[in-house]
């Protein structure tokens, strides 16, 4: 069996594969399904300062092999995930998880970040700088590489663990975005979040997702993904978490090729919720039938073309 | 594969009324089912297209056998209505909370249209409670009536169409005011729009089941949380779809 063990600014993970963040929840509701201890690490569901009911219905729709989702950034809030959420997820997982952070204003980042930082269970943030479905905040700093350079900055300075920027694909320039948060002393990247989109109603005419627009993911993205991860990843020196549309162990190992040193398995968990269980399995077998004996080894494999 | 998932051969499956289909499930894993009203999930390929699964109520179950009625409304339901006996189907099972609460002396049970199926299993579990059960079974027109006559073996049944061609003409409402039913507990599946009104009439003592899209169906993904009076919001998939009729929030 090859080495899976990847290591990566405040995460010493047993294998590279995380659920990523909005598809999993707290943890706590995939523990009827399998250990959660088998995964790398596990990141939470965006938190923000204050509660957030989110968006109105319909909040979801379905495409051509994927989702669109406007749940608007949905959480009990910073205070509760710290104090009842992590506590529920704490007897079911022993290694550090990564807490996913959101705000609508600067202020509002610094804040939760200074709280949940200091949380035992937490060992490193992921500043979600690219969430299309809230109306002030998210996207803004996510598209705009001054702004995102200065939430980094302002968020580093009051982190006590490695923080890493989340990036959206809806830019013209993302390497431009990844090159601005690493020189802003981000300690890695994560990408991509979902891409902007849309389904109509015939009869109405009407937008399904009450929001307008949703964010697009699932395996239709995966090529779209492999892409910005290959090209980011080569632009910094730091590491880049893979994530979008990744579906079988197969594409995680992909996904390592294109650049990426672990890899967020989204929105396969909530077709299949034993999606990172059947990943790692697969990416054990499929390294094996490679011959390769290390993981480690196939990160980046694809930037000597 | 642990709790909840398992892969279910069909056995029965038969065009009811236009368009609406029984489909009968068969494997072990029909024993995750806790409650009645809970619902499950269904992969309808083992490709990604369609990517999303299709949640589905239970009209009847035992340790290894689960029944459902659907109707052909859109691309999934039209896959699953082109299965053919023998298939299988990768399902999540025993989702959501279902009906909890069994004790009463007097009950109606009320489904419209495709919330009827729920309302089966229910009257029987009511029955073997010892509760005296009324159905009301409403729905469009004579042409979309189906299971008036499982319903009637098993306790009276009162049915009502919009256009009057069988039954009491107009709503369940209507239906339950023209035959002055009374109850000391009201259970209820269908449309929204019959849900709402039937809070805003009888706002104590009523369970009432909610459909809604979902991402997932099992609590992750948040696409079907709504807001009640009695928390900041419940998920339609974990914490439903049964909500109590004083916990709703009309229209909310």
């Amino acid at each position: 069996m090859a080495n899976l063990r990847v290591k990566l600014p405040g995460l010493d993970m047993k294998n590279p594969i995380t659920p990523a963040s909005g598809t999993f929840g707290f943890g706590y509701e995939f523990a009827r399904f399998y250990d959660l201890n088998l995964l790398g690490s596990m990141m939470l569901k965006g938190t923000t300062l204050e509660p957030r009911y989110g968006n109105p219905f319909p909040r979801i729709a379905e495409g051509p092999s994927g989702m669109l989702n406007a749940i608007g950034l949905q959480n009990p809030g910073v205070d509760a995930v710290m104090n009842e959420e992590l506590e529920k997820l704490r007897p079911l997982y022993n290694d550090k998880v990564i807490a996913n952070i959101g705000g609508s204003g600067i202020d509002d980042y610094i804040e939760t970040a200074k709280r949940i930082s200091t949380h035992d269970m937490v060992g490193a943030l992921e500043l979600n700088i690219s969430c299309p479905n809230v109306h002030c905040g998210g996207i803004q700093f996510g598209t705009n590489p001054d702004m995102a350079a200065q939430v980094t900055r302002e968020v580093k300075k009051v982190s006590k663990v490695p923080v890493y920027v989340k990036l959206s694909p809806n830019v013209t320039d993302i390497v431009a975005m990844a090159k601005a948060v690493e020189e802003a002393g981000a300690d890695g990247i994560t990408m991509i979040n979902t891409l902007i989109g849309m389904r109509f109603d015939l009869k109405t005419g009407r937008s399904i997702i009450a929001n307008g627009t949703g964010g697009y993911s699932g395996p239709a993205i995966f090529p779209v993904a492999l892409r910005m991860v290959h090209q980011v990843s080569q632009a910094v020196d730091i590491p880049v978490i893979g994530m979008g549309g990744v579906s079988s162990g197969r594409d995680a190992i992909e996904m390592m090729i294109a650049g990426a040193s672990a890899v967020a398995v989204g929105c396969q968990n909530l077709v299949d919720p034993f999606a990172c269980q059947k990943i790692i399995e697969e990416m054990n077998e499929i390294l094996d039938s490679m011959g390769i004996d290390d993981v480690n080894d196939i990160i980046g494999l694809s930037h000597k073309y | 594969m642990g709790n909840y998932q398992g892969m279910m051969k069909i056995v029965h499956k038969k065009e009811l009324v236009k368009d609406v289909y029984e489909m009968v499930l068969n494997g072990d894993a029909a024993s995750f089912i806790k409650n009645s009203g809970q619902f499950i999930n269904i992969k309808l390929t083992d490709t990604l297209q369609p990517y999303l699964r299709r949640p589905m109520s239970i009209c009847d179950y035992d340790e290894s056998n689960i029944k459902i009625i659907f109707k052909v409304v859109g691309e999934g339901t039209k896959i699953l209505a082109n299965k053919e006996c023998g298939d299988t189907l990768d399902c999540l099972i025993g989702l959501g909370n279902g009906f909890e609460d069994l004790e009463a002396r007097k009950v109606i049970v009320v489904g419209g249209g495709l919330g009827v199926p729920p309302m089966y299993n229910l009257t029987k579990q009511l029955l073997s409670h010892g509760v005296e059960v009324t159905a009301v079974l409403g729905f469009n027109s004579e042409s979309d009536v189906f299971y008036k006559k499982e319903f009637e073996e098993l306790c009276p049944t009162v049915i009502a169409t919009m256009d009057g061609s069988v039954g009491i003409k107009g709503t369940v409402i209507d239906a339950i005011e023209a035959k002055q039913l009374s109850f000391d507990k009201y259970y209820a599946c269908g449309p929204e729009k019959m849900l709402d009104a039937l809070i805003l009439k009888y706002p104590d003592n009523g369970y009432l089941s909610f459909e809604a899209r979902m991402g997932c169906g099992f609590g992750a993904c948040m696409g079907c949380s709504c807001r009640v009076k009695t928390k900041p919001y419940k998920r339609i998939c974990v914490e439903g779809p049964v909500l109590k009729s004083s916990e709703v929030i009309v229209n909310g």
